[in-house]
């Protein structure tokens, strides 16, 4: 082998990581880390205890990223199909995990505000909260692919309404569940010491990867999202491809649901998921895939959920004053998505291209 | 002509009917009110509010009242403008936003409509409205900054939990904290916005937890924000509430929260008014047997529990909620 072929092949190994999609999503996680590295190492410090119910919890820095961290993770993987086949963004994410939250709550007690006894099992509750909840993702699915409603804005009326939705479902009262097994979904199961939120997020990013590996879905969704009309002419139906990604967002929106109501036992109309459909468009981004539609990498979009979450913690850390919480987090977000443009990216990687042969030529002139 | 002749037939119809329901009116002295406020499903202060007003005012009492809601100014100054075509007789008014109300206010007057305001204040000058009945924020945390004074603590080390930044009760009930730290030199561990969210507030709770940073007081701007912040102490197992090693303060007195309270578990809850449907009543009373009013402002009467004096009667009458 000539000194220029391994040259070559180290400088195409560079360029094609530098290349490979999921690269966003880590860069921005190590920069987090090493900036979290520099200014208190003790952010990485994870401690086991006991929680007042005795059970053993670990707690730490990472330990409630992967926590708070994973209804994002979940959402982002609904919304990376939607983006992808629809080339567009579900907005009303947040006030659908609203209502389907309240379902859950009325189902678990029925007529009562404060049960000593769950009136329905879980399980029911939360498969009623699947199906409102995928009904809901058939609405804006059809608006999106019947109608050819711009997403966003076919999205906007149940963004705009899910909040009172949700309301109206427990008669705009606020019940409090006291069982215990309830808490379970959004904190610990008795004797394991990590987050059961973190769990149900690894399951559905396998359940999605086995179902991207094994079936054509994945395919399907890229070209219709990459060009509608090819798509259909090799015999896709775009339009219900296109409602099938909504639909699948909604069965996302309804684990999420379940995680956010069993965090505090209750629910708050106006607050709960606030502001996460934002979060969620921005997981997808950060994984590097394009909001207007086509191919897309699921595993960068969870990371990238990830990433976000990481940001907040990291914020909340480190003393952020209050009334510039939302500006630092925006120049985060300015600075990684920028890095993240593909025009800016291969500037980057003709950057270091040029300097890994400059480099490599010195030693030997 | 067959036609015209029903139609003038029907015409007449309504007219007689308008006439008679213009003179039941009249005989039955009813007092037409009309009620602008947000969103009931804003939150659960705002649903008891407005059941508190539909309780008041109604037909037993001599009210014939018509509610409007909306959380949007240009709604809501619509809703008045309405309300003063048809000529009611008093007009109350939850406003969404300060701004923009001076026209539609000088219009009630020249028609003679009595304008009270009801829980927010608006940028209009005071000759455009006969009331404003508000909550003082300021109060509200200085009532409870001197109650936490009151517990003489060896040293404090406050984790401050903020609502929404700019928000009137945010203001209110950082300011007095703010102050009184200062003055008397108590630690702030860390003062945080969580956007009045429980989940927000677990978080940075968490954090303050996982930094091993020592606090032995929840400053919570609402009870939501308290609710999370006991979460992350469970978790954690640190002890909170009556003589344990953390005391917990939360606002607005929702009735699970004044359970809370009851039990133990919390120290401090206070009150932020939403029964503000007596003050009116009262003012509509003077107004109507022709006394003036002493003042233009009036601040309601609230309360702050302490968990050691807190009765189940006072948390059945000022729980708000179920």
């Amino acid at each position: 082998m000539t000194e220029k072929t391994v040259l070559r092949k180290q400088e195409s190994w560079i360029s094609s990581i530098l290349r490979h999609q999921i690269i966003i999503p880590i860069a921005a996680l190590l920069l987090l880390s090493l900036f979290n590295l520099i200014a208190d190492p003790s952010f990485f410090c994870i401690t086991l205890g006991h929680n007042s119910a005795g059970n053993p919890v670990l707690s730490g820095n990472l330990i409630t990223i992967i926590d708070c961290g994973s209804e994002l993770a979940i959402l982002a993987i609904g919304m990376t199909l939607v983006t992808a086949a629809s080339g567009g963004q579900d907005i009303s994410v947040g006030a659908a995990i609203a209502i389907s939250g309240s379902v859950i709550i009325r189902v678990l007690c029925g007529t009562n505000t404060r049960p000593d006894t769950l009136q329905a099992p879980i399980i029911v509750a939360f498969l009623v909260a699947c199906l409102v909840a995928m009904a809901f993702g058939a609405f804006n699915g059809a608006l999106v692919a019947f109608f050819r409603i711009q997403p966003m804005v076919a999205t906007l009326i149940l963004f705009t309404a899910g909040r009172s939705i949700a309301a109206w479902i427990n008669n705009n009262e606020l019940p409090v569940i006291s069982d215990e097994s309830f808490t379970y979904f959004g904190g610990y199961l008795p004797g394991i010491p990590i987050p059961t939120p973190f769990f149900i997020a690894l399951l559905c990013y396998l359940i999605t990867w086995a179902v991207l590996k094994f079936t054509t879905l994945g395919l399907y969704v890229q070209s219709v999202g990459i060009n509608e009309k090819t798509a259909h002419l090799n015999g896709l139906n775009p339009v219900l491809i296109k409602l099938a990604t909504y639909i699948l967002l909604g069965l996302c929106v309804a684990v999420c649901g379940l995680i956010k109501v069993s965090r505090i036992s209750t629910i708050n109309y106006s607050v709960i998921a606030k502001d996460i459909e934002m979060d969620a468009i921005l997981a997808v981004a950060l994984g590097g895939n394009s909001l207007s539609g086509g191919k897309f990498n699921m595993s960068a979009s969870i990371l990238g959920a990830y990433v976000i979450q990481f940001l907040t913690t990291t914020l909340y850390k480190f003393n952020v004053q209050s009334d510039a919480l939302s500006a630092y987090k925006a120049v985060v977000v300015i600075v990684l998505v920028v890095l993240s443009a593909p025009s800016v990216r291969e500037k980057l990687s003709a950057l270091v291209r040029k300097l890994h042969t400059s480099g490599q030529t010195t030693p030997a002139a | 002509m067959k036609a015209t002749r029903i139609f003038s037939v029907i015409l007449s119809a309504v007219l007689c009917t308008t006439a008679l329901t213009a003179c039941g009116g009249k005989k039955n002295q009813l007092i037409k009110v009309g009620i602008i406020n947000n969103d009931p499903n804003e939150s659960g202060y705002r649903t008891a509010n407005d059941k508190d007003l539909k309780a008041t005012f109604t037909k037993e009492n001599g009210f014939d009242a018509e509610f409007r809601y909306s959380m949007k100014n240009d709604v809501q100054i619509n809703d008045a403008q309405k309300f003063i075509q048809d000529d009611v007789d008093y007009l109350l008014l939850s406003a969404a936003d300060m701004a923009g109300w001076d026209t539609v206010l000088k219009d009630a007057k020249k028609a003679g409509v009595k304008v009270i305001l009801f829980d927010r204040t608006i940028d209009a000058d005071e000759s455009l409205y006969e009331a404003s009945i508000v909550s003082d924020m300021d109060k509200e945390g200085e009532t409870a900054v001197d109650w936490l004074k009151g517990q003489n603590l060896p040293k404090y080390e406050i984790i401050h939990l903020q609502g929404v930044m700019g928000s009137a009760a945010q203001k209110g009930r950082s300011g007095a904290l703010d102050k009184t730290a200062g003055e008397l030199g108590w630690t702030i561990v860390k003062q945080q916005t969580a956007e009045w969210s429980a989940e927000k507030a677990q978080q940075i709770v968490q954090s303050v937890i996982d930094s091993k940073t020592s606090f032995n007081v929840i400053y919570a701007e609402n009870d939501d924000m308290a609710k999370g912040a006991v979460a992350a102490l469970d978790k954690a197992n640190i002890s909170h509430g009556v003589g344990k090693d953390v005391i917990i303060m939360g606002f607005d007195c929702n009735k699970w929260a004044l359970k809370e309270l009851k039990a133990g578990n919390w120290n401090y809850d206070g009150q932020c008014n939403p029964f503000q449907s007596s003050y009116i009543k009262d003012i509509i009373d003077k107004l109507e047997k022709g006394e003036k009013l002493a003042e233009k402002r009036i601040v309601m009467n609230e309360k702050g529990f302490d968990a050691a004096q807190i009765t189940d009667e006072d948390v059945e009458t000022y729980g708000i909620g179920t």
